[in-house]
């Protein structure tokens, strides 16, 4: 009846996992309690939770986002404490509940603090930037996010119900087989991968359509935004790269549950096959996480300068070459694997050419500094920090990329500071400096700075105190995911490690504070205007919160920066001379439902239970095709009733020019 | 520029001894042989040839976020978007860069393939290796013996090793000697070590491998050619046979092994852990008994 799940499946074998997953539950249930109160459920499944507007998904993916980053710092605390005291000890956590911290830090930083927050940004940008009124499909864009949602449901169900796979977040086999693995840990890393991962496969799909077809009149191609040039790259990454790890997830499936041979030790299985399948979405998958970071850069160095971004074809064509060649560089994985010279070499010269359109990309920032005239709102701090560390890490990377180099230093600890060294300071900076810039833009009041701006010293400093060890014992030989060691000379760094975190915990609270003081002053930081930062893009011309249909007529482009243009013309806010009704998407409550079935077969699947696993199939594809048969999915907004909300935020904007003359 | 460049790399190999020399624990820092020397040394240039951007980007944003900040009414140049001369500077010289370190990556690629031998008057002495969990088993074919958890070699003599695992993928590393290759099973992969001077060294699993990873270490003991053979001839005389039943004893999952040596070996044991997985078929391409590709 409930296949593999017994009493025993509760973690009652160690005191702090009970504690984890008391949390967890706690957690959910102080929030259910909160929206009760509220009387707030019948608000968010309306408003929210079925809604399918780019603004409002691009909301909850952020939540989801910072959810996660809260749940995955936790974890790398958790493994900073253990290895700061295991000097010839066991410290405090036991090997099997270590292994599951790091697989389970890996997998949600990456595919449920990541992805999540990229896709957020792009959902909230994007389409504004490009001045249409909503994703190419708004109900897949709604699917999306709650399969993202059901696979880091799924993670988080782990710590309460079984345990979490320890064979770390790339998930190697044989040692991921069923024959090393026997548990639940490994099935529970399978389905959230997968579920989310055919979301990110649609969000990409849905996002290339976006751009290539719904761009304002006159937006040519090389009129579009930075950002939009690095999400339509990172789109394309996504729609080919997920299908690899898929596959690469589904056959691993296989071999647990059908005893098939893939990727075993015998009968012909081969873990190299996995280790290239895996990598040939991997190494797309660092690029589809720091292009959109590239993006943001490129957006806030320019407004924060008050200048044009500097060499914008450069960039545009750097941006491009990224996203070729990031697919041409997966081997260097695996320099260790046993290959030949000529192909260790080929693998190695491709990565180090990635680092050309890199460098072009810092130096047109740079440039767009130069001569600029420089404000430090929290975003443009994310983005100074980025450049000054983010280098470092691009130098380390390069050392890697050099076979023999790599050899001596893959796997030590000297690894995990230069991919950490990219990942913070390169994808989670630009994240939260585009969550800072935009903010106003999704909630129709600033963030507040005072946070935001301790929040960053406190995230680079820590960063540099909790990594900046860490190459130092590569030096000393310390292989990464080490629940214990003998050797004295690695703890001191280790400490200091421990001591960054700290610090690190420190700019998430900072963070959390940003959020209370901005919704505790969000009447005096009210943005009316729509353009806090008297900003350059399209963004910035509607207002803040946008309207349901962005922008009431679209919005004529004459220039790469049109609303510098526009305010050059002397024609920003002009009315138009008439209104037209507006077709508007419904929501749907499809795509919540599908996800959370698509949460449920994952959960049977994990625990072999079958009957539960073919229903909630059959159910998906019924929701599937009951959403497909109605053919009423959008209704109209009369002219009228655009005019009036038109003309109230005329009116508005006229108090305010009269108010500041 | 040249001159500069060999500036640089004194300067930061003077750095790097200053690190070294404090603590003579940076074992990567302080190679013991010349494989790990090489690549050591290898690292050192790729990194000075970077501090030319590395450098002078950190000192530019730093400057110009100084210098360019409101209120301090520097030079203002809102539209000043484009240069041809500036922009080909910026993909010129990371260009330039790139090609010099590819072409020292292409030339040590295949210098210090982990498949080519140590050039040596000397014959290379033949160990293989196989990781277990949580141990590694070293055979010395020629010798006839075997011993677990320590590996000792001949100080000044190539080493030639055979890796294969019996369990799940591991990677052997012994920092002080050579960089690391992956152990797997059913396939055979290789690496070659020298140890300049006698010495003691630690080596490691870098792969994860399961519960008992972080206590899979080994000790390398270089010798002098005459401790090396009276360590051979005490390995002779140990009171284990690594037969059938002892091996299959061995390769149980066990954590923290003392060192331990057989007297004797089956033949062809190392190829029958092989065998084990590819059934006797020579899998993949890789033949567990040929030489080496070159």
């Amino acid at each position: 009846m409930f296949g593999r799940l017994t009493i025993e499946s509760l973690p009652l074998y160690s005191a702090i996992a009970a504690g984890g997953a008391l949390v967890t539950v706690g957690g959910a249930l102080l929030v259910a309690i909160v929206i009760t109160w509220l009387k707030g459920w019948l608000y968010l499944w309306n408003e929210w939770l079925t809604s399918v507007d780019h603004k409002r998904i691009g909301v909850m993916y952020i939540v989801l986002a910072l959810i996660m980053l809260a749940r995955g710092f936790v974890d790398a605390i958790m493994m900073r404490a253990q290895q700061a005291m295991a000097l010839n000890s066991g410290g405090y956590l036991p090997p099997e509940h270590f292994d599951q911290i790091f697989s389970s830090h890996g997998t949600i930083m990456i595919f449920f603090m990541a992805m999540p927050f990229m896709t957020g940004l792009l959902n909230i940008a994007v389409p504004l930037q490009i001045g249409t009124r909503d994703v190419a499909f708004p109900f897949l864009n709604s699917l999306s996010l709650w399969l993202a949602a059901s696979g880091a449901g799924l993670v988080m169900v782990s710590l309460v119900i079984g345990k979490f796979s320890t064979a770390g977040w790339t998930g190697y086999p044989p040692y991921s087989g069923i024959q090393y693995s026997a548990g639940v840990g490994v099935d529970y890393w399978i389905w959230a991968v997968l579920i989310s991962g055919v979301g990110s496969t649609l969000s990409g799909i849905n996002f290339i359509v976006t751009i290539i077809k719904r761009r304002a009149p006159g937006m040519t191609l090389m009129r579009m935004t930075p950002f939009v040039w690095t999400a339509l790259c990172t789109s394309v990454l996504m729609a080919f790269a997920f299908p690899a790890l898929t596959v690469a997830c589904g056959l691993l499936a296989l071999d647990r549950l059908l005893g098939m041979h893939f990727f075993t030790n015998e009968l012909g299985g081969n873990m190299m096959n996995y280790a290239n399948l895996f990598w040939i979405w991997g190494h797309p998958e660092v690029y589809i996480l720091i292009l959109p970071a590239f993006g943001v850069f490129s957006e806030v160095v320019a407004t924060f300068s008050r200048k044009r971004l500097f060499g914008y074809e450069s960039l545009v064509y750097a941006t491009a070459a990224i996203a070729i060649l990031s697919f041409t560089v997966w081997l260097h994985h695996f320099f260790t694997m046993g290959s030949s010279a000529n192909v260790n070499a080929f693998f190695g010269v491709t990565t180090m050419v990635i680092a050309v359109p890199t460098g072009v990309k810092v130096f047109n920032w740079l440039l767009t500094m130069y001569r600029g005239r420089i404000t430090f709102h929290p975003s443009m701090l994310w983005t100074v920090g980025f450049i000054a560390t983010f280098v470092i890490g691009g130098m380390t990377g390069v050392l890697l990329a050099v076979p023999p180099v790599d050899f001596l230093m893959h796997n030590t600890t000297f690894l995990i500071a230069h991919f950490h060294n990219m990942i913070i300071p390169g994808v989670l900076f630009g994240y939260l400096a585009g969550y800072m810039y935009w903010f106003p833009k999704a909630f129709g009041f600033k963030i507040n700075e005072p946070w935001g701006t301790a929040a960053f010293w406190f995230w680079i400093v820590g960063f540099c105190l909790a990594f900046m060890p860490l190459y130092v014992l590569g030096f000393l030989g310390m292989p990464r995911r080490m629940e214990q060691y003998n050797d004295p000379s690695w703890q001191p760094w280790l400490i200091a490690a421990s001591l960054g975190a700290v610090l690190i915990l420190i700019g998430i609270a900072c963070l959390v504070m940003q959020i209370i003081a901005s919704v505790r002053d969000r009447k005096r930081a009210v943005d009316v205007t729509g353009d806090p930062y008297d900003g350059r893009t399209l963004e910035w011309v509607t207002a803040s919160p946008p309207p349901a249909y962005n922008f009431a007529v679209l919005p004529e482009v004459r220039d790469r920066e049109p609303l510098l243009d526009m305010k050059e013309r002397g024609v920003t806010y002009a009315p138009p001379r008439a209104y037209q009704d507006i077709e508007i998407p419904k929501n749907s409550a499809a795509g919540v439902i599908m996800g959370g079935l698509a949460f449920v077969f994952g959960f049977a699947m994990v625990w072999w239970i079958w009957w539960l696993a073919i229903l909630c199939g059959l159910a998906m594809w019924a929701t599937m095709i009951w959403r497909s048969s109605d053919d009423e999915t959008e209704f109209v907004l009369a002219a009228e009733e655009v005019e009036r909300l038109e003309k109230a935020r005329y009116r508005t904007l006229e108090a305010v020019k009269a108010a500041n003359p | 520029m040249k001159q500069a460049i060999v500036t640089m790399r004194c300067g930061a190999v003077a750095l790097l001894a200053l690190l070294a020399g404090g603590c003579d624990r940076l074992v990567v820092l302080n190679p013991k042989g010349p494989i790990a020397d090489a690549e050591r040394g290898l690292m050192i240039d790729a990194f000075t040839v970077m501090m030319i951007v590395v450098v002078p980007v950190i000192v530019m944003v730093l400057w110009f976020a100084w210098r360019y900040r409101e209120g301090r009414n520097a030079r203002y140049e809102p539209t000043w978007a484009y240069s041809a001369k500036v922009d080909a500077v910026v993909w010129l010289v990371p260009a330039l860069i790139v090609i010099a370190v590819a072409v020292l990556l292409w030339r040590s690629t295949h210098k210090l393939d982990p498949y080519r031998e140590i050039a040596s008057n000397n014959p290379p002495l033949d160990v293989q290796v196989v990781a277990q969990d949580w141990k590694w088993l070293f055979i010395y074919p020629e010798q006839g013996v075997a011993s677990v958890n320590q590996l000792a070699i001949p100080a000044g003599r190539p080493i030639s090793l055979r890796i294969t695992s019996d369990t799940v993928m591991n990677s052997f590393y012994v920092p002080a000697l050579a960089g690391q290759i992956y152990a797997m099973a059913g396939m055979q992969t290789r690496l070659q070590l020298l140890a300049d001077t006698p010495g003691k060294f630690v080596g490691r699993n870098t792969q994860y491998s399961g519960g008992g990873f972080s206590d899979q270490f080994f000790e390398v003991v270089a010798l002098s050619q005459a401790d090396f053979d009276a360590w051979v001839a005490k390995a002779k005389q140990a009171p284990g046979k690594l037969d059938p039943p002892t091996y299959a004893k061995l390769a149980e999952r066990s954590r923290l092994n003392p060192i331990v040596q057989y007297s004797a070996i089956e033949p062809k044991l190392f190829d029958s852990i092989i065998d084990k997985y590819t059934g006797g078929h020579q899998a993949h391409g890789q033949t567990p008994t040929a030489p080496a590709r070159r």
